[in-house]
């Protein structure tokens, strides 16, 4: 263990700990903007400068080991003034269009330039001229809103092991891009846009659902595959509008395409509303009410008990179905019933 | 899950997915993780990004190979050999762990006495692998401080699967990667819940908790709480129903939230069992193949309209919240399930309350009463947990095994070959699975529309030299034929199967790898062979 | 006629640039018509008393020695050669006219010579002249005969200090390296030299790069590093030739591979092409290009010496500073350490360039005054016209004024005054630079080449260009000059790596020194120095005027009107103020105000 004091505050932690890891378990906020603890540290975004005894100059905090003794210093005059200094130059190259921006309201930029109370710009200048790109059914890439924080390719990179975007060109002119600009290599697990902290990227299906007003968030477990990953469902009435997960979950708010993209189902014009009855063999299923459709179920299940058995009836169970409902169904079989007839299409 | 239900005690990861970066050596076999179990992969990257060294088996070129410090592209249908074989280097190089075996485990001395015959050098030919990598495989695993087997539908799915998963429990019983983090088997759940469906006993032979059915104590346990007789009569597992139904010895079916009808090996056979029946109820979110055949259908609630709770692969027991109401007038499962069971007992209808139903279960089983919505609310709890202060069970076996006498069982595993191999007539051997974008039988998938975009037809892999050989370019249309039905889809000509093997997901209704696959059973556990079946192409 | 003659073409990357491949060939080519067999003609020079020419202003240099009669010449062009065989080869006269001056010995006499010393002296493709100057007795000694940490010690000892620009004291940097546990550790030259005008290392590898493999081996066994690598940049083919065939000849003779010198220590050298990216200079971003990533620095700390190239403990130096180390173990740590000023030990390379007589490749002892430098050896401002600054460190260094011409020229020194050592680059600035525009152009270079990565620099040196441009160009408002210190100072202040933190040194010497020009420029909007053309306004003196025509042509918007013969005029309202005209005028009557 390493101990070492952070605005005059003891604190102690492990070693190879950063100093903005120490500041963190202390609850002293840092700005940060490129900055997760999922990945490793990148530096670049300049916001988490502190002030360490011995040191000539700043250095950022997501990077600096923390040492015995160390003496630091997270927030001063010349510390803010840097600070500020660096969100106004951002700013100086970004479209003020929160108005818009499907991003208001959950950005990182945003909440900066709120913070050091941004106005007015000492800068202006030159402003970066992409176009918007969305050659792929699922993310939506405004690079003049890229803060290059380097999170999407660090995540592209570090934890999806896929590499699909990277760095090009130099100075002012630095871009993220695919290799070469060639067609993306792309999982779309939407880990980038899960990660951007400015509207540079975000789900081509979000656009024109509601931001904020009247979105209710319920927190749920993933349908999909056995990874069991959380996920936080978006909605405004009945309609999911946007699926998202947290970071202090087990699957640290990493998910795949299905998960994160495929839930339009939800709201698929051709869900079941009604129950159906084949009222002939042979004919067409038509709509009936729930009484009559249960009834029917009762009726024919005691038929066929009464005439051929308990074991001439049998059941599938789901696995997409919860616990309780698995449940149920077994005890209605076994106990209802009376038979052991029931099974589930897992093994398939 | 029987294999490892008989040589543990227990049938179900015994590891966690967090672990997956500690371990120092992983062998994934039978599993494409990327494409299926894609944030399981991300922690096995991970773990290679720390260092460890990873063991890839797998027939087709799947990604996780790229991370890979060994492929073995062995045959399809040949695991066992191959990780007996290991086993046998293992046990030639004095690698296997002496004290483990003692102290932990039963059988070693005829199950040891068995690997014997299995040498690389005969494994070689059988397995396509060549014996110098076999031998390099079982060091790395071997010799690694803790090492973790993964593997899914990729070792199940064969008439020798239980085999197969046996092979897997004794590679890590002979080396003592049980009772450990970051080591174990771990079977990977292809479906959100199929871990709890058989935790919640929708199987035929137990009751919620894996307590049998035709124990007489556990028999009257489950009587005296659901206050009427039950059978002690195992039931029919899902594979012998179709056969039962056309033999007319199943009249009446109730399916709920599966799609058998496209998802059965041999879906014609299948269907012919559906339609046989006199009476189908079906309950689903969509109309699919197997709504198609049913008598009454019945509008359910999605996973985004209802309480409750899932487990996930790694034990883990997770609440799932309501967040917008159903469309129409359909409705949760438990509600109709509920409904039609009092109605059956001539009971009052009651609306069911999720949270009585899963505090019925904790006090009916064990191994998660401690287990409450209270609890899960806060957190998620991986079972066991047998009780309100217990923290939930990372991994499974630290001090003794839940069998009789504490301890691991060894089997003997022969060779088996599959039911069904390529031959003049049929000379391409079919594997099939699921690919990134979709999901089953699509139902979901299938109808979000980026999903569709990016993966919108079935195809059919086949090796290059495979190609040249039939005249086959990429994409043209090909008929593939097997005993059992034909199906015509498109070509991807790709060096991820290697010759003469080629490989169909099983998504698309339109060209369904299931009319082609074969419906023989492991014996044991009556799982179907989807993995290998003999096919023919045609341009 | 059995004299001995020998003729030395300078054919270094100037020598060649100036023609030498040419000179050469003509050389042959003429001796052989005179029907001259026993003449040596050498690729190098050989004169004793100056080893490194140095002097690439004045090439090609040729020497042609006659029975030990040595007479240098300078600026040869294949066109001459035929004269120089015929009279002074043949005939035995040399020809005067052609001969360096007195400012070519001055030139070589001031300088104090370690790493350029065997540099001309010996053919660089031949290990064995580099062992006939005691090649390798050094690294044989350290290997066979020391441990490592006196090496080390020997190293601190001496106080030789990093060249590439930090001036990091080498031995502590080793010793760091060498007490970090690891299985592992990594020694990298640097010879990414970036500097536009530099060419320091470029020389030293392409004259004696057997030196910088010798300190390398020996870096190597002090750290206890078993792989070495150069990085040097693919835009020096010659350097990179020469390198690779040092290091082929030393795997051959057994100082480089397994077993050295008879030993236990084993170490090789991998030479890693640099694409030319400037920011790969910087220490990091040298590691993680070597890595395979894109060449961007990463946050210190951790330094290399505790996580550097694979994440393991790596020293890296620059060419200069391992070409220092052989002389040191040869000839003693205190020998060294008496050469130079209390803290800055040993001499520097410089490139010297800019508005002055002699411009090329000097070495002096540290702590020798900007005065000598530019006076003694380098001749003098050109054209007598009056000395302003001397821009120092390369393209992020500051600019020196007038009242220091007396400042020693060492690590301390340069800081003092707001500027730095750098790798070595000095630029010699007079009366006709406009301080802003010369702020501009260093700020136009850094701005391009910064890698993106962090905000201050990748935005901050694009806005203080944008600044710095519209005062040049007569926009300039009021209160830019506090903004362009203050965004200058918080550039430097908040940058990831060296590139941003000195690239605002331009900006904050030339406001410190020079302000007035910035006033002129924003307040009155002129520009003192006649620079700035978009400040001027041109106008032609009709009293000087020919009507030549020249400048009519020269316009490219047809501003300037006017008879054959007769006075021309400029439509100001036409005018772009391109300058076109000024450099086109032969009789100065073009006029910029």
């Amino acid at each position: 263990m390493i101990t070492l004091t952070i605005d005059n505050k003891t604190v102690e932690v492990v070693k190879g700990s950063t100093v903005l890891e120490a500041a963190k378990k202390l609850k002293i906020d840092i700005p940060t903007l490129c900055y997760d603890s999922r990945m490793k540290p990148h530096g670049a975004c300049r916001l988490c400068i502190v002030e360490i005894e011995g040191m000539r100059r700043p250095v950022t905090s997501c990077t600096t080991p923390a040492e015995q003794g160390m003496a630091v210093t997270t927030t001063s005059a010349h510390l803010e003034r840097l600070r500020k200094t660096t969100v106004e130059l951002l700013l100086s190259d970004h479209p003020n269009d929160c108005m818009v921006c499907i991003r208001a309201g959950s950005c990182t930029l945003q909440e900066l330039a709120y913070k050091y109370g941004i106005r007015e710009n000492r800068f202006g200048g030159a402003m970066r001229d992409h176009n918007r790109v969305d050659e792929n059914p699922f993310i939506m890439r405004e690079q003049n809103k890229c803060v290059l924080c380097g999170l999407c390719v660090r995540v592209c990179e570090e934890v999806q092991g896929v590499s699909a975007i990277g760095y090009a060109g130099r100075g002012f002119e630095a871009k993220i891009c695919s290799p070469f600009e060639h067609d993306l290599n792309c999982e779309f697990c939407g880990q980038c846009v899960s990660v951007c902290p400015t509207g540079a990227l975000s789900a081509k299906m979000w656009a024109g659902h509601p931001r904020h007003e009247g979105v209710e968030l319920t927190e749920t477990t993933c349908t999909y595959c056995g990874c069991g990953c959380n996920i936080t469902l978006h909605s405004l009435g009945n309609e999911i509008t946007r699926v998202s997960s947290r970071t202090d979950n087990h699957n640290r708010g990493w998910l795949c395409v299905k998960g994160r993209f495929g839930y339009e189902f939800i709201n698929s014009e051709d869900r079941l509303t009604t129950p159906l009855i084949r009222r002939e063999k042979g004919g067409a299923l038509e709509p009936a009410s729930w009484e009559e459709a249960i009834s029917l179920v009762v009726d024919k299940f005691s038929a066929i008990k009464e005439k051929h058995g308990a074991d001439a009836l049998g059941g599938l169970a789901s696995a997409r179905c919860t616990n309780e409902e698995n449940y149920m169904f077994q005890k209605l079989f076994r106990s209802a019933i009376g038979t052991n007839n029931v099974d589930h299409c897992a093994r398939y | 899950m029987a294999g490892l239900a008989a040589k543990f005690g227990s049938g179900a990861m015994t590891n966690s997915v967090a672990e997956i970066e500690t371990a120092k050596a992983l062998l994934v076999i039978g599993s494409n993780t990327t494409e299926n179990h894609p944030i399981i992969a991300l922690r096995m990257k991970e773990a290679v990004r720390k260092g460890a060294k990873l063991i890839v088996a797998d027939p087709r070129k799947i990604p996780l190979t790229k991370f890979a410090t060994l492929w073995l592209r062995h045959k399809p249908g040949t695991d066992s050999v191959l990780l007996n074989a290991m086993m046998n280097v293992i046990l030639a190089e004095g690698l296997e762990d002496k004290n483990f075996i003692n102290e932990r485990t039963e059988g070693f001395a005829e199950f040891a006495d068995s690997l014997k015959e299995f040498t690389p050098e005969m494994a070689e030919p059988i397995t396509g692998v060549p014996a110098e990598d076999i031998r390099k495989a079982a060091r790395i695993y071997a010799e690694a401080e803790n090492a973790g087997i993964y593997y899914a539908m990729g070792i199940t799915q064969h008439v020798m699967g239980t085999n197969n998963v046996h092979a897997v429990g004794n590679l890590a019983m002979l080396t003592g990667n049980l009772g450990k983090p970051g080591a174990g088997v771990n079977p990977l759940r292809g479906q959100n819940n199929v871990q709890g469906a058989c935790d919640m006993g929708s199987l035929p032979n137990v009751y919620p908790g894996y307590q049998k059915v035709d124990s007489p104590e556990v028999q009257k346990k489950f009587e005296a709480a659901w206050g009427k007789p039950l059978s002690s009569k195992i039931g029919l597992p899902a594979s012998l129903m179709t056969e039962a139904m056309i033999e007319g010895k199943l009249k009446g079916m109730y399916i709920f939230g599966e799609n058998p009808a496209l998802s059965d090996p041999n879906t014609h056979h299948a269907v012919k069992g559906f339609e046989s029946l006199e009476f189908l109820v079906v309950q689903d979110i969509f109309n699919t193949e197997t709504t198609d055949l049913a008598d009454v259908v019945l509008p359910s609630a999605s996973f985004a309209e209802k309480t409750g709770t899932f487990t996930c692969s790694e034990r883990r027991i997770q609440k799932v919240r309501p967040a917008i109401a159903s469309p129409g007038e359909a409705r949760e499962d438990l509600a109709v399930i509920s409904e039609i069971y009092q109605r059956l007992n001539g009971e009052a209808v009651t609306v069911p309350d999720p949270e009585a139903v899963f505090a019925e279960v904790a006090s009916l089983w064990p191994g998660i009463s401690g287990v409450s919505y209270e609890r899960l609310e806060e957190e998620s709890l991986q079972w066991p947990c047998p009780s309100a202060d217990h923290p939930g069970t990372p991994y499974l076996f630290k001090e003794m095994f839940p069998r009789e006498g504490g301890k691991a069982q060894f089997t003997v595993v022969p060779r088996v070959i599959s039911s069904e191999l390529p031959d003049t007539e049929y000379p391409y051997l079919l594997t099939t699975g699921r690919e990134l974008f979709h999901y089953h039988t699509g139902t979901m998938t299938r109808r979000s529309t980026g999903l569709d975009a990016v993966a919108p037809t079935a195809f059919i892999e086949i090796n290059p030299a495979d190609a040249l050989k039939l005249g086959i370019a990429d994409g043209d249309q090909v008929n593939v034929s097997s005993r059992r039905g034909t199906i015509k889809l498109p070509t991807r000509v790709s060096e991820i199967v290697p010759p003469e093997v080629v490989f169909i997901p099983f998504h698309y209704k339109e060209a369904s790898a299931n009319k082609l696959t074969s419906d023989a059973l492991d014996p044991i556990c009556k799982i179907m062979e989807a993995k290998v079946c003999a096919v023919r192409i045609e341009k | 006629m059995n004299r001995e003659i020998t003729v030395n073409v300078c054919m270094g990357t100037g020598g060649i640039a100036a023609g030498g491949e040419q000179v050469m060939k003509a050389l042959k080519q003429e001796f052989e018509a005179a029907g001259i067999k026993n003449a040596k003609i050498m690729e190098n020079c050989k004169l004793h008393k100056v080893g490194c020419r140095g002097f690439c202003a004045r090439d090609v240099l040729v020497d042609v020695t006659i029975d030990g009669e040595t007479s240098t010449y300078q600026y040869i062009e294949e066109k001459m050669v035929k004269r120089l065989v015929q009279d002074h080869v043949v005939g035995g006269k040399p020809i005067t006219e052609w001969l360096v001056g007195d400012d070519y010995h001055t030139f070589h006499e001031k300088q104090t010579k370690i790493v350029l010393h065997d540099l001309g002296k010996i053919d660089p493709e031949s290990i064995d002249e580099y062992l006939g100057v005691d090649g390798y007795k050094a690294a044989q000694k350290v290997v066979a005969e020391m441990t490592p940490e006196e090496v080390i010690k020997t190293i601190k000892d001496s106080g030789l200090r990093g060249r590439g620009g930090g001036g990091f004291p080498a031995g502590v940097k080793w010793a760091f390296c060498a007490a970090n546990e690891s299985d592992q550790r990594y020694i990298i030259c640097n010879a990414d030299e970036g500097d536009p005008g530099a060419f320091m290392d470029r020389s030293v590898i392409e004259g004696n790069p057997h030196a910088v493999i010798e300190g390398m081996i020996i870096g190597a066994y002090a750290i206890g590093s078993s792989l070495g690598y150069v990085y040097i940049r693919a835009e020096y083919p010659l350097a990179v030739d020469r390198l690779h065939t040092a290091l082929n000849a030393a795997r051959e003779r057994g100082y480089l591979g397994e077993k050295l010198f008879g030993t236990d220590f084993n170490f090789d050298i991998k030479v890693k092409l640099g694409a030319g990216a400037f920011v790969c200079g910087e220490e990091t971003a040298l590691i993680a290009s070597i890595e395979g990533e894109r060449g961007m620095p990463r946050a210190k700390p951790p330094f290399p010496a505790n996580k550097g190239l694979w994440g393991k403990p790596t020293i890296i130096n620059n060419v200069e500073t391992f070409a220092n180390v052989p002389p040191i173990i040869n000839k003693g740590a205190d020998w060294f350490a008496s050469i130079g000023s209390e803290k800055s030990k040993g001499t520097k390379v410089i490139a010297l360039t800019g508005k002055i007589r002699n411009t090329g490749l000097i070495e002096i002892p540290m702590g020798m005054t900007l005065k000598e430098i530019i006076y003694d050896i380098g001749g003098g401002i050109e054209g007598d016209k009056l000395f302003k600054a001397v821009q120092t460190g390369g393209p992020s260094g500051g600019c020196i004024p007038q009242q220091y011409i007396d400042l020693p020229v060492h690590y301390e020194g340069l800081q003092s005054v707001g500027s730095m050592m750098g790798s070595g680059g000095m630029v010699v600035l007079d009366e006709t630079d406009c301080m802003v525009a010369i702020a501009k152009f260093f700020l136009t270079f850094t701005q391009e080449e910064s890698c993106g990565k962090c905000v201050p620099c990748r935005i901050g040196t694009k806005r203080l260009l944008e600044i710095l441009t519209r005062i040049t160009e007569g926009e300039g408002r009021k209160g830019d000059i506090e903004l362009l210190q203050q965004l200058a100072e918080d550039v430097r202040d908040s940058s990831l790596c060296g590139l941003g933190m000195s690239a605002p040194n331009p900006v904050i010497s030339t406001i410190k020194y020079f302000r007035h020009e910035y006033e002129a420029h924003i307040n009155q909007k002129k520009c003192p120095s006649k620079t700035c053309n978009k400040l001027l306004t041109f106008f032609i003196r009709e009293h000087q005027c020919v009507g030549c025509g020249m400048c009519i042509r020269a316009c490219a918007v047809n501003a300037i009107t006017g008879e054959k013969k007769q006075p021309h005029h400029i439509d100001q309202d036409k005018c772009i103020k391109c300058g076109s005209c000024f450099d086109a005028c032969k009789f100065n009557a073009v006029l910029k105000e």
